[in-house]
């Protein structure tokens, strides 16, 4: 009598390690997915429970956090509320940013033309490596470098202590012009070598050309990598911090000392108390720089879906 | 009067001299001596490779973006040996137009691809441009299908109608010449027939010169073709004669499909 052979021994119906290791692999990166996503939630739930603290915990004024210039969370007001005016480091964040991307874009847009357009030879022997190697440079390094040389400068050549407003844009300039670079040289780099002939064939000038058609074409491109550079400013911490001056005051002028977000979380976090409102008032700070960042990110996609493919 | 009206119909529109074309140290064109009449359209055929497209090229100066290449010999247009290095080459190109296989419009809307070069050559006003668009797009046979979608961005039209908006494009700098590589290669039939029409209808205004791969195409419409042959002219004439009886046993082998 011919012995049955059980289903799920016939061969036809084994699992193949091929099968297994497939399986094996899914199970892997969905369990990496899954882990990146409990952080990026828990990170999330932590920096918006503890900033939100200062206001339904400690009582803080959500106005007077926009509004108020004096920044002392350690004190209380009258009312028992603590002083958190953070209008001085809020201007002080988006001054350095919105300066050094002023400065930066026209810097790094024209090396970018000048590497993919002008001289593409210099361009991928010299500057290419140049950039790469500044890109890696850390951050405490510009700081250090801002501090020994850009302070003194002012302070010899222009006026005031040398720390403030300025020196942390200069210093923050340098810092994000190799990534805003590199990425404009992307986006123009993108834009396909047949609009460049088009454009030629017509009788335009190279000056025409990059004015006409690169630079309209790989617009979406450039506002990102400025956007990206904003960010990288928006939430530098070390380098700014050496050379800003750090005094909570709102400043009057570009090379009076100053504050931004990140260097006031920076200084306060090692000498406040988990769960105080000293400390609850630094994570309220860490909210906005996330807020930030997020927003940051956001308008980066939002600008990248009408980037031509 | 009579004599200069006279003189301009024999004078070709392009002469060309013992034209030589290098790619570093490959020789890809290896003397052409070759005459464009004005206002006919001249075929240039031969199996690819052979240098169909690096003359055309060298027409307009186009090939001057490719390092490390040199040319020797002659091409005179209007006057002048457009192949010395001081040759104006914006005004050169503002001359002699030029269509590519593949339609390259600009991320622009239609209206502003094809007032693109009057732009850059100085035309601003608004009427005058309105004007030139319109009759550009006429000429084109294009402007029936886009005339109430001007703003529309030039990417959303068809292949055909965005090769013809091309031709519309190199129209508009009023050019005397228009080089043509393959412009209905890239499209169906049915488009290619359109484009075909077009180019016939464009002659009595331009002088055209055309590479195709279609031997209909270049039978059909051209009044003289040149056959290359690796980098040379094997032969040249009136397109009928280089069709019905052709010298060289290469032009017939070609023409017949035998190598391609
Ligand atoms: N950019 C280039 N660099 C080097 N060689 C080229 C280049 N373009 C074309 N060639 C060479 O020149 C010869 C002629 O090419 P091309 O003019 O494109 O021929 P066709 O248009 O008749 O097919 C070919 O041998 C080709 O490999
Ligand atoms: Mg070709």
């Amino acid at each position: 009598m011919a012995k049955l052979v059980k289903e799920t021994e016939h061969p036809l119906f084994k699992k193949s390690s091929k099968l297994r290791t497939e399986r094996f692999g899914k199970g892997l990166t969905f369990a990496a997915v899954l882990l990146t996503a409990l952080l990026t939630a828990a990170i999330f739930f932590l920096v918006i429970s503890k900033g939100l603290s200062t206001f339904f915990v400690n009582g803080g004024s959500v106005k007077e956090f926009f509004t108020g210039s004096t920044w002392n969370p350690g004190q209380k007001h009258e009312g028992g509320s603590p002083i958190i005016g953070a209008l001085p480091f809020l201007t002080g964040s988006l001054a350095v940013t919105g300066l050094s991307a002023l400065i930066c874009t026209p810097l790094a847009i024209g090396a970018a033309l000048f590497m993919s357009e002008i001289s593409p030879k210099a361009g991928r022997k010299v500057m290419q490596p140049v950039i790469e190697l500044l890109v890696g440079i850390p951050s405490v390094v510009y700081g250090f470098i801002g501090l020994s040389v850009v302070v003194p400068l002012l302070r010899d050549h222009v006026t005031g202590s040398g720390f403030g407003i300025a020196a942390g844009t200069i210093v923050l300039s340098v810092m994000i012009l190799p990534t805003v670079t590199s990425l404009a040289l992307d986006a123009i780099q993108a834009v396909p070598r047949s609009l460049r002939e088009a454009s030629l064939a017509l009788g335009s000038t190279r000056w025409q050309m990059i004015y006409k058609v690169i630079l309209k074409t790989a617009k979406p491109g450039l506002l990102m990598a400025v956007i990206f550079g904003m960010a990288r400013a928006f939430g530098e911490a070390l380098a700014v911090q050496m050379v800003i001056g750090n005094a909570s005051v709102i400043p009057h002028s570009l090379f009076e000392p100053a504050s931004t977000l990140t260097s006031i979380l920076t200084m306060g976090m090692g000498y406040t108390v988990l769960g105080t409102a000293e400390n609850n008032a630094l994570w309220t700070l860490a909210l906005i720089l996330l807020l930030m960042s997020l927003a940051f990110t956001i308008a980066v996609r939002w600008i990248g879906r009408g980037k031509p493919q | 009067m009579r004599q200069a009206a006279a003189e301009h119909i024999l004078t070709p529109a392009i002469r060309t001299e013992d034209f030589r074309f290098y790619y570093g140290s490959h020789e890809a064109l290896k003397g052409i001596t070759l005459s464009v009449e004005q206002n006919e359209i001249t075929a240039l055929i031969g199996p690819s490779g052979c240098g169909k497209s690096t003359f055309l090229r060298s027409l307009n100066r186009m090939n001057d973006l490719i390092p490390d290449t040199r040319t020797a010999g002659e091409i005179w247009i209007g006057g002048k040996d457009i192949t010395k290095p001081a040759e104006d080459t914006v005004a050169l190109r503002k001359q002699v137009g030029m269509v590519f296989q593949h339609a390259s419009p600009f991320p622009f809307s239609i209206y502003d691809n094809v007032a693109y070069g009057p732009r850059i050559h100085g035309k601003v006003r608004k009427a005058e441009l309105d004007e030139l668009v319109e009759s550009c797009l006429q000429s084109a046979a294009l402007w029936d299908e886009v005339k109430d979608t001007l703003n529309k961005p030039a990417g959303s039209l068809s292949g055909g109608q965005q090769q013809r908006l091309m031709i519309a494009r190199a129209l508009a700098t009023k050019p005397d010449i228009l080089l043509m590589d393959e412009p209905t290669s890239a499209l169906d039939p049915i488009s290619g027939a359109k484009i075909e029409r077009l180019i016939q209808s464009l002659k009595t205004q331009f002088t055209i010169v055309l590479v195709t791969h279609n031997m209909q195409q270049a039978a059909r419409i051209s009044d003289r073709t040149a056959f290359f042959l690796n980098g040379e002219v094997k032969e040249t004439g009136r397109t009928e004669m280089i069709f019905n009886s052709p010298v060289y046993e290469e032009t017939k082998d070609y023409i017949s499909g035998k190598f391609g």
